[in-house]
Formats: C-alpha cells, structure tokens, sequence
C-alpha cells in the first residue's frame, strides 16, 4: 500500500485490514502513536487523516490508502513547535507522557475546527483520550493557552 | 581500580572514585558492598561506592537506580543533583545504570517499619535502621513506596556538594590559584579573573585527588532550584512524541512477540492447537511459555490475530472461582485464627460498647481493581550463548536479573537490564512475568530479541490486581462526640502475594493490612484497630498507596458514621481529636480554609472531608459535589498535604492532581471481578477510571512545617474515596459503603 506520512510517500507490504497503527508502529517505524487499547476507547493512537482526528487502530491499512496521515512527529519537532505542543511545554502537562501524543493531535484538530472552545466543548472533544496519570486539569488549561497562541499568530 | 575517601554525613558517606574517562561522585550505603559494576578491580573487602553523578567528557550524568514510571523521578533527582553541583537542569543527563546489589532503597524500608512516633524519635531511627539492614542483604532494589524524594534528598544533594568542591579543588591546582577564591556556575569553575573551566574538562584531574567532603549542604535559604517551578527535563520529549518508551524499543533483528494466557490469572494450560494460527501471515513460530502460549512473528498485530486463533485447554483458577466465595472467604476471616495485628489499642473498646447506650455497626467492602497503566506490559529480552540483554520498563531490575538468571541458567553478572522509561505503572510494574515469557520464548531463538507486547486484554486479566478487603466498625458515640471507634480489617496479605512470587519471605505480620488506619491521627477515647489476614484468593499487587486505599476509606467512612451519630461536624471532630497531631491538625486547618469549610451543606449539595496518614504523609481532603438529574457531579476537590520539603511545586501540584483523580475515578467507576476464575474487565471500557469530563476542579496546598522529606505519588490517593462517599452522603443521604461507587449511585 501507498500512504503519506508528515508529508513523505511511503509504501508497506501488508494485509488490508492491518490497523494503520502498527503500520506506522510496526511497519515504518514512527512510533509517535501509542498502542493502549486497541478498541477506541483511551486515544493514545490518535492521528490525522486528512486533517480530521482519527484513532489509528481502528483505520483499516486500506482506508488510509492514498491518505495524508499526520502524526506527533509531522505536527511539530522540539525545534519547530506546534501551538499546542508549545502549550502543553507552558503547562507541563505530562506525566509518564504515554497518553500525550493522542491528546495533543485530539487537541490540535479541536482548535482547527473550533478556534475558541469552551470548557463544554473542550470536556466533549477531549473525553475519548485517555490519561491514567490524571493529567485532565493540565490538559484543558493548555487547551486554552493553545488556542490564545494559535489566535495571536 | 577505584580509590576512595569519606567522612560521615548524617547515615551515609560521600566519595569519589576515578572511572573511564572521568570520575564519578556517591554515596556509600553499604559498608562491606556487594560488586559494583562501575568499579571493577575493586579489592575484596575494600569500600564501593553508590554512584549518583558521572562527569566526564560528555558533561554531567545522573546515574539514578529509581525507574521513572511518570512520577518525574528522573527530573527530581536531577534537580536535587543541580542544586549543589551548580549545573543546568537541562544539561543533566540520565542513565538509569545497571542494576546492581548496591543500591538499595533506604526510604522504603522506613515505611516497612511504621511506628506511630510523630516526631522523628529514637524509636523510629533504630526500626529504620534494622530493616534497612534487612533489605540490604536481599539486595532490594525496587521504585515504590514514595520513596524516591525521601531517599535521594540528601544523598544527592551531598554528591552533588562534594563533586563541586572537588571540581573547584581541581580547578585550583590546575590554574594555580587557590580554590576558595573560584566560584562555580552553569557546569563551569569560574576562576579569579572570571576565565571558566568546564566540568567536562576538569573529570579525569578530579578523579586524581582527595574529594572534598567537608562541605555543608546550602540551606533553603540559599537554594536557586529547589522549592521553585522549574521545568521538567522530559517535558518537551514527551510533548513531541520523541520520548520513546519500552514498548518502543527498536532492537536490530527484532521480531514481535504477543502471549495468550490461561484467562484464568495463573492458571495451568493443559495443551494447545496452534495449527490455524501458524499458517497466517508473518507468524514465526509458537511456543508454549509457563501458563500459556508465546506467538511470535514479524508484527504485533499479526501476533496478536495469531493468538486469537490458538485453541487452547485452560486449567481451573487456583482461587476460587466466584466473587461470592472471595467475600465470603473475607467475611470469615474476622476471628481469632486470623488475627494479623492489633496496631491500635486504646483505652477500654469492649468495656465502652457494653456501656453504650447503642452500638453502630456497619460492613465495608473495596474489590479488586487494576492498574492498567495506559502503556501495556512489554520487554524486549536477547538470548545468547552466555549473556542477556534486556529493556524494559520495570520497578524491580534486580528481581528481573535473577529471574532470567533462574530460566537461562545464565550468570547474573552477564544479564544486562536496561531499565526503560515507562507509560505509567501504579504498581503494575512491580512485577515481571512478562520479563519471563519473554526469555522463555527468547531462549527458543536464540540470539534474536524477542519484544512480548501484552495486548490490552491480556494485560488488564492478568493485572495482579488490588487487594480486595472488608472492614467491619463497631464503634459508638457520647455527648455529641465520638468515643469508640473499633474497626477490623481482613484482606489477603499483599505482601506474600507479591513477595511469593519473587520466591521471597514475608514474615510476620503484614502493615499493609492495616496501614493508613492504624495510624489515624486521632485520639479517641477508645480506638482499636485490628488486622485480619485472609487466606489468598486471587494473585494480587501493589496498587497506588497499596494497603492505605482500602483502610483510608475503611477508616473515614467508618469515623464519619459515628460524626453523623453524634451530631457533630466532620470537620470539627477531626480537628478536635487530632489536636495533639501537629502536621495532621495542619493540614486538616489548611483545606478547611482552602475550602471555606462551612459544614456538609445539603439540599442536593454536599461536601465530605477526609483524612490519612500514609506513606509519612497527612493528607486532607474537602470533596464538593452536586446531586444534579443525570447523577452526581464532583464540582470540586480540595487537597492539604504535609511533605517536609517541596522539591518541584509543579511536579508536586501535578502529582497531587494525578493521585486525585486516581482515587476518584477508581472509586466511582473500577472494579475487577471474577467469574469461574476469570476476571470479567478486559479493556478500558468496563474499568474506565476517570475522563476528562468528570474531572473537577482541583486545588493544591503543599505544607513544609516537618523536618523530614517525603513523597507524593501515593498519599492523595486514600483520602479521595471517603471525602466523596461523605460528600454524597451529605447530598442525597445515601451511605456508601462499598465501592465502586456507580454499582450503587449515578454519576453525571
């Protein structure tokens, strides 16, 4: 199969319903997506396709085909931040950091919809990621410090 | 070769020894040591050293043995580190070292040996002492217990005084001049005429002379680091997804391995059909591993498909087979033959309950729940002929090596561990059966790594869960005031349970069957609380604050029972009985300013408070509630602890929020539970903890009025189920006695 990842083509060798996470994972080596349920219920393995939040483990291969498929790593690298991954810095929002990378992509395709969430929205949009640490309090602050960012630029 | 120098300083020494290419700075703990990797050529009988800093041409290494499971352990030791070696925090390294005999945990031996001394009295010292020898001799190296602040903050602060001092020294002869008259700053000596001199380029020299150790520690006064918000040194990797994990581990040659168990947790597989599963694509091989199967192939989810396609003959459970029988095996427990402890005894509780006008008695329950860290179990174990090498992210790598010493017949000394960064723990990874599986299944393919990645399900089956626990109160109230509080606890020993399975003793009687009640600072006239140890029923762990999560909620439910008898105010009774309790009475006065305490409310409103002792630490907390249509919705928490110390008042707010919401969603939404031996929770979605959505508002006071320093990760968690089963009760009037609480209320 033939996908887009951050911009680069790239081609796997496998079966049409191997879940786009361990493509990536397993396959092309990003492991910015994490595995932690494998059923869509914690968001650890959230990326974008097309622009739009999706949870990898449930992308059939095939489904992604010919997509563009965005991960942490595409959104933004220690030295070229993203607004989000700028926030989530400010606020120090990680704790063992396993569940960030769906929460910041969940975060980063909110604000792209919805520029100025309210807290009502942010609970909605963000209720399917997951943090065993508890990192909820963190999370919505950095949300609204992100969006103040994304507004400033 | 090493060569070594030391004075005394409080309990432990500091020295210095030379190493390749630089020179490392340590603590002694152990007075005839075991072999330390990092000094070989050491002479029998000669001093070793625990290193804490390497410097050497690459900059300034912590070398820390306590594994980081998301508690920023990394982080506050570097920043301990930092504050006297004058370095950059971002400039510190990290190398969780190899695990060795010498680094054993000083800390958590304290908390194995609780005595109800609140100040820190000769008592307590000679029992923190005794036991530290104890584990001294097993060679325990293990992360828990809160213990990583308690145990690093003056050993690091020390090595990072004396490696600073030395490095100026150092300096001095080199420049020619005289130390006293160098300063240091940023990883650099600054010389008299302002000219610098890095650390890096200053290793080999220091390594060459005598380390100064008569150096006094800077007081709080004087600190640049500790105390202030600083930024956590893995923050920005783990915002980038450029953290890489265990189960990230990419080892050349790799292959992906996935294991199906006996569904019932320890259970014996009798035989197995994997004629189906090895025929579909990418699958290597299959092979039987203790209590089930190993899959191996060249992807985690072909392995994962794979296993789903293996018929398999499972045994029976060796507990037994129903959640029935577990309570009843606790409900009868509570007699004589099982009497575990009788920690608190005060005052006359027999003679008081004969003379009471009523007796309140009441039955609590807490189940079994898992820890279910969002990272699954996983490591990556390499056979060869005569040497091992593992990753993985674990609390317990000395327990690991001698494990796959023990399956490979392989020398400890050639089985390398890498200790990797973990996606949460809570306990879980306090044990290591996945370590095995892996080598089991690594020693079929010789020379290949093995990954063995845990699907979710099997991780949260074989979870090693919670202690399941029932307490019962006798107890009774006079002239408005609570007078005899009686409270029996019976669960199965957590300690043997996790113990037993390293094939280590646990003698006497287990503290955790009654920790965080025993020790409720309170003086009621007549208070007892006794331990019952129930015979072992489903394998269980050591789960976030371990005995205190059942026993705080036992306790605080138990005394908010006979507040409400009385009449009295949950909050004024507290505070009256812990009146000679100074940090406890502190800590309760400061979340009832925090919280504007003005009673339990009511009308559809309510608030509870709680408090225990854990881990050293008092705890309070004020839980807010409203009963709302759709069920109960948790408004806000507010939250006072005691830790002697603040290292890092970000790390400690986030840490206190994480244990909050770890005691709530646990409480309201989490239990595992047993049908014919099997555990009925597989995923996320039955044993949810808590969401985004449901998490209130939480404030955080951290109070520094003791003179000792101690640990966060576990103490918020046992207050949290009690100050919300009181908050309930004040909303609705509906007494909680059993979690999880949504079996028996509705939450928004």
């Amino acid at each position: 199969m033939k996908l887009t990842v951050n911009g680069t083509p790239l081609e796997a060798d496998v079966e049409p319903d191997m879940p786009l996470l361990w493509v990536l994972r397993d396959e092309l080596n990003i492991k910015g997506p994490k595995y932690g349920c494998g059923i869509a219920q914690c968001g650890a393995c959230t990326v974008h396709m097309d622009g739009e939040a999706v949870r990898s483990c449930q992308v059939a291969a095939a489904d992604a085909e010919g997509a563009a498929i965005t991960t942490i790593e595409g959104l933004g690298q220690p030295d070229s931040l993203h607004a989000v991954q700028r926030a989530w810095i400010t606020h120090q929002v990680a704790q063992c950091g396993y569940c960030q990378s769906g929460q910041i992509m969940q975060a980063a395709a909110l604000l792209e919809s919805t520029p100025a969430p309210t807290d009502d929205e942010i609970d909605e949009a963000m209720n399917g990621n997951l943090c065993r640490c508890g990192t909820y309090p963190r999370i919505r602050a950095a949300i609204k410090t992100a969006a103040q960012l994304l507004e400033e630029s | 070769m090493g060569r070594v120098k030391t004075i005394a300083r409080r309990s432990f020494l500091i020295g210095s020894a030379l190493v390749a290419g630089g020179v490392v700075f340590g603590a002694y703990v152990v007075r005839k040591p075991h072999d330390n990797p990092l000094l070989e050529g050491l002479g029998e009988g000669e001093a070793a050293l625990t290193p804490y800093v390497r410097i050497d041409a690459d900059g300034v290494t912590l070398i820390t043995p306590r594994a980081d499971k998301g508690q920023g352990a990394y982080h506050v030791q570097a920043a301990l580190l930092a504050e006297e070696l004058d370095v950059e925090l971002a400039d510190i390294r990290v190398d969780p070292g190899p695990p060795s005999p010498i680094y054993w945990n000083t800390a958590l031996a304290a908390e194995a040996a609780e005595f109800l001394v609140p100040a820190q009295g000769m008592m307590r010292s000679t029992a923190e002492v005794a036991l530290g020898s104890a584990m001294k001799v097993m060679g325990i190296q293990v992360t828990g217990g809160s213990s990583t602040v308690p145990d690093g903050f003056d050993k690091l602060r020390a090595a990072g005084a004396s490696a600073r001092e030395t490095l100026k020294l150092a300096a001095a002869e080199m420049a020619g001049v005289e130390a006293a008259d160098t300063t240091t700053e940023a990883g650099h000596v600054i010389l008299p005429d302002g000219s610098k001199m890095a650390y890096a380029n200053l290793a080999v020299a220091a390594a060459r002379i005598e380390p100064v150790t008569d150096v006094l520690l800077r007081t709080p006064e004087q600190w640049r680091i500790i105390g202030k918000p600083m930024q956590r040194i893995d923050i920005v990797a783990k915002s980038t997804g450029t953290q890489r994990y265990g189960i990230d581990a990419d080892i050349d040659g790799m292959v992906h391995a996935t294991v199906l168990m006996n569904p019932a947790q320890t259970g014996p597989i009798n035989g197995f059909d994997a004629t189906e599963a090895r025929k579909m694509r990418g699958v290597i091989d299959i092979v039987p591993v203790t209590g089930g199967v190993g899959i191996v192939a060249d992807n985690t989810w072909r392995a994962f498909q794979a296993a789903q396609a293996i018929e398999a003959d499972w045994g029976a459970a060796p507990f037994p087979a129903t959640m029935d029988e577990h309570w009843g095996t606790l409900a009868a427990s509570f007699d004589e033959d099982h009497r575990d402890s009788t920690k608190r005894d005060d005052g006359d509780v027999e003679a008081a309950l004969a003379g009471a006008d009523e007796v309140l008695e009441a039955e609590y329950r807490v189940p079994y729940a898992a820890h279910a860290p969002l990272e699954p179990i996983n490591a990556v174990v390499r056979v060869d002929e005569d040497a091992v090498e593992v990753w993985t992210g674990t609390q317990i790598p000395r327990f690991v090596q001698a494990n796959i010493a023990k399956i490979t017949g392989i020398d400890a000394n050639n089985i390398t561990v890498h200790v990797a960064m973990m996606g949460g723990s809570f306990g879980h990874r306090l044990e290591d059966e996945v370590v095995k599986q892996a080598t089991e299944i690594a020693m079929q393919m010789k020379g290949t790594p093995v990954k063995l990645t845990y699907s979710r399900e099997e991780d949260m089956m074989h979870d090693f869960p919670r202690q399941i626990a029932m307490a019962r109160l006798r107890g009774a109230v006079k002239d408005g005031q609570v007078d005899t509080l009686d409270l029996s606890i019976a669960m199965p020993s957590i300690t043997l349970s996790q113990l037993g399975r390293q094939g280590q003793p646990a003698p006497g009687p287990d503290s955790q069957i009654v920790a965080g009640a025993w020790n409720a600072p309170h003086d009621i006239p007549n208070h007892r609380v006794r331990g019952y140890r129930a015979p072992q029923l489903a394998p269980i762990s050591s789960w976030r604050s371990v005995g205190a999560v059942s026993n705080g909620f036992f306790y605080n439910a138990a005394f908010d029972e006979l507040v409400h008898q009385a009449g009295a105010d949950p909050l004024q009774e507290r505070l009256r009985l812990s009146a000679r309790h100074a940090r406890a009475k502190a800590v309760l006065e400061a979340v009832a300013k925090m919280s504007d305490w003005q009673g339990v409310l009511g009308n559809g409103r309510g608030r509870g408070i709680a408090l225990t002792e854990s881990f050293g630490v008092p705890c309070a907390e004020v839980v807010d509630v409203s009963a709302t249509e759709n069920g109960i919705r948790i408004e806000k928490v507010w939250v006072a602890a005691e830790v002697g110390t603040i290292v890092d008042p970000v790390n400690f707010e986030n840490q206190v929020m994480g244990g909050v919401i770890w005691g709530l969603g646990h409480a309201m939404n989490c239990e595992i539970t047993y049908t014919d031996g099997i555990a009925d929770q597989d995923n996320y979605h039955v044993h949810e903890g808590m969401r985004l959505a449901q998490t209130p508002e939480i404030n955080v006071h951290g109070l520094e009025v003791g003179n000792v320093v101690r640990g966060i990760g576990e103490p918020p968690v046992p207050p949290t189920a009690p100050a919300l089963a009181g908050a309930i009760f004040a909303a609705t009037g509906t007494r909680l006695r059993e979690m999880p609480f949504a079996n028996f209320v509705d939450f928004e």
